[in-house]
């Protein structure tokens, strides 16, 4: 995984709540076996819509999603980190995330930064002023920032040195195969296998 | 200091803690299906990692399967690849598989509990958000996504951050008419569909204890309806007496041994919770959605609310938003709502006990003119049942489709979906915009309102409709 530290680009202002996963990408783009591809599918039901904000033209190359409060609920697939990332998206700025959504990006190398609501309006308000204002996130000293604006946000202190360092989960677990070993061989004859 | 029922859970699957990082806990079951798995295997195969305990992991198709013409290759092409994509690598990393075609085949969080796979006391996974519904047997768990799906496949454990818990207690007895289904939509509309977020919710209270492991699940399964983590009953006798005999429980000494640990898998006394809801079962009613969302319910008197009603601003745009994708004005009576489908089935009702409900209502009866129904077991093993006691019959008398096992209309990855404009009464989970098909509209009910609201043609209790003569 690539290291996050610091990222600056523009952003889009999405001005709607309880946005879940079936809208970020809707069940029928989630056949597909590969990790890539899915940009296509990200909020393809809005996209149809001219109007939606992903179809303006002068939001055109924005890296940044500042979205309303209780972002990524509903299903776990993790598609939807995936379609955010394929269109783009480095950071997702809200005041709430669905717990799922964020381990998810956590994993994937999306940055989930949890900032306030009034932060997430003065945000919207300058970047529908001027689209190609500039928003910098950065994750070592926590803080966004664009224009007149700075904030800090929330991110879980693991999650953040685990971006920071670009280091994948699964390889660090394994280090501790010995653990593992030891818990399994303590396990109660009467768990369930499956086979 | 007293420890709640998910603490010592948590506590006893603890392989590894150290400061400032999340536990390494070790997973018991690890259910896998066709939609969020291939990348996982594919991981692993890029990685040359081996997959650490297949004996602990079991597969099934069910997501986007069709419920018709089974005997047949799947019509979709990608449906078909993803589904054969699992087969592979079911057969590749050694993992057993409940194929379409399979007795044992079914939805995953229907599969597990039958089976007897799933236990008290024990951590359960799946790249499902309804995982939840495992916690009906005191179990801890919970959905993941595909990285940790990856991860879980290739160490048995997870890295997880404790939780905060919530006591969900409701208390009394529940009228005529009213079920799990109604009990959960009414704590969802309550606590909002974040108040749950970052907890696990302990269902208690003695109108918990009353219900049926299928009545505790279809709770739980909703639980992450509230964003929780996870949902959980403690275990008791009817929890004990549900699995006794099946296939993947304990028996002989295991089973006593078992049954000890399982006993102390309560709530002690003087535990805490960090947060507390009490709800009078006394007060409850029939329960359906109106919105987009599945905390925008009401009792079925109710009428659609207006953006005026609104708390603040966001839940205004929300209520705008919802009235204009469901095409609704407020001030119409619930019971008005003309409904042109109706779903029985899903990980939330589609249990041997739903259909029987539902088979009640519809017995000598049929279902309105221009209705669509279809009535999907959520397993093949719950199809059978249901035709050994007649109920298939009942179903198509009725005039409602009797179909195969799987998710179904629950989110429309198979050809079982609403057109554009359609409006459902649904027995599953989500109301999302386009979750039953693009365009399509869904109320989320119980199966018994289900069955009363294909007979009257609009949402309605069995208290609606006509006695049969
Ligand atoms: S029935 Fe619906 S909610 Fe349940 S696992 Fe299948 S798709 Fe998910």
């Amino acid at each position: 995984m690539e290291a996050f530290i610091t990222h600056t680009g523009t952003a889009i202002p999405l001005r709607r709540s309880n946005v879940d996963t079936d809208q970020i990408i809707p069940a029928e783009y989630l056949k597909r076996i590969t990790r890539d591809g899915f940009e296509d599918g990200l909020f393809s039901s809005w996209r149809k819509d001219p109007d939606f904000v992903l179809n303006k033209e002068h939001h055109a190359g924005a890296s940044i999603l500042i979205a309303g409060p209780d972002f990524g609920t509903g299903s776990s697939r993790e598609h939807a980190v995936w379609a955010l990332q394929n269109y783009g998206f480095k950071v997702v700025l809200s005041s709430r995330f669905a717990d799922i959504f964020r381990g998810n990006s956590g994993k994937g190398g999306l940055l989930t930064a949890q900032v306030a609501q009034d932060v997430i309006e003065s945000l919207w308000e300058a970047v529908e002023t001027d689209p190609t204002v500039l928003v910098t996130v950065d994750l070592e000293s926590r803080t966004v920032s664009a224009g007149s604006i700075t904030a800090e946000f929330e991110v879980d202190d693991y999650v953040r040195w685990r971006l920071m360092e670009g280091l994948d989960d699964i390889g660090i677990t394994l280090q501790y195969g010995d653990e593992i070993t030891a818990f399994e061989a303590a396990r109660p004859s009467y768990k369930p296998v499956a086979g | 200091m007293g420890r709640t029922l998910a603490e010592k859970v948590w506590e006893d699957h603890i392989v590894r803690s150290a400061e400032g990082e999340p536990d390494l806990l070790y997973i018991d079951l690890h259910l896998v299906h066709e939609v969020t798995s291939p990348q996982a295997f594919d991981g692993l195969r890029v990685t040359g990692r081996p997959l650490r305990r297949p004996d602990l992991t079991v597969a099934t198709e069910d997501h986007n399967i069709p419920t018709i013409d089974i005997d047949k290759p799947i019509v979709d092409p990608v449906s078909r690849a993803q589904v054969e994509a699992l087969r592979n690598n079911c057969a590749e990393f050694g993992v057993p598989l409940y194929s379409l075609g399979d007795i044992e085949q079914g939805i995953v969080h229907v599969v597990g509990p039958q089976m007897g796979l799933t236990q008290p006391g024990m951590t359960v996974v799946c790249g499902d958000s309804h995982t939840s519904t495992h916690g009906a047997f005191g179990a801890l768990a919970f959905g993941i996504g595909t990285s940790e799906v990856e991860h879980v496949l290739a160490t048995q454990t997870l890295p997880l951050k404790p939780f905060k818990t919530m006591a969900i207690t409701v208390d009394g007895e529940l009228a005529e008419g009213v079920s799990a289904k109604d009990i959960i939509l009414a704590v969802i509309a309550q606590i909002g569909t974040g108040g749950g977020q970052g907890y696990v919710l302990e269902y208690r209270g003695s109108a918990i204890r009353a219900l049926s492991m299928e009545g505790r699940m279809t709770i739980c399964n909703m639980s992450i309806e509230a964003g929780a983590r996870a949902g959980m009953v403690a275990p008791d006798q009817i929890t004990f007496d549900y699995l006794k005999g099946r296939a993947k429980a304990p028996s002989g000494a295991d089973w006593d041994a078992a049954l000890d640990y399982w006993s102390t898998l309560v709530t002690d006394e003087d535990a805490t919770f960090d947060a507390e809801v009490v709800i009078d079962a006394a007060s409850l009613a029939p329960f359906v959605t109106w919105g987009t969302n599945p905390g925008q319910g009401l009792p079925l008197s109710g009428s659609v609310p207006s953006p005026d009603q609104a708390r603040d601003e966001v839940e205004r745009v929300a209520i705008e938003r919802a009235l204009e994708y469901m095409d609704l004005t407020p001030g119409m009576p619930l019971r008005e709502i003309p409904i042109d489908t109706v779903f029985v089935g899903s990980c939330t009702n589609g249990r041997i006990e739903d259909l029987r409900i539902v088979a009640e209502v519809l017995r000598g009866r049929t279902i309105a003119p221009g209705m669509r129904m279809l009535v999907v077991p959520g397993s093949v093993r719950v199809r059978l049942q249901a035709e050994s006691e007649g109920l298939d019959e009942v179903f198509t008398a009725a005039g409602a489709e009797w179909r195969g096992a799987g998710c179904s209309m629950c989110l429309a990855m198979n050809p079982d979906k609403l057109a554009p404009g359609e409006r459902s009464a649904s027995t599953s989970n989500r109301n999302f915009e386009g979750r039953q098909g693009p365009g399509g509209r869904t109320h989320l009910v119980s199966p018994a309102v289900a069955a009363a609201t294909a007979v009257r043609g609009r949402l309605s209790s069995p208290a609606d409709i006509p006695a049969v003569a």
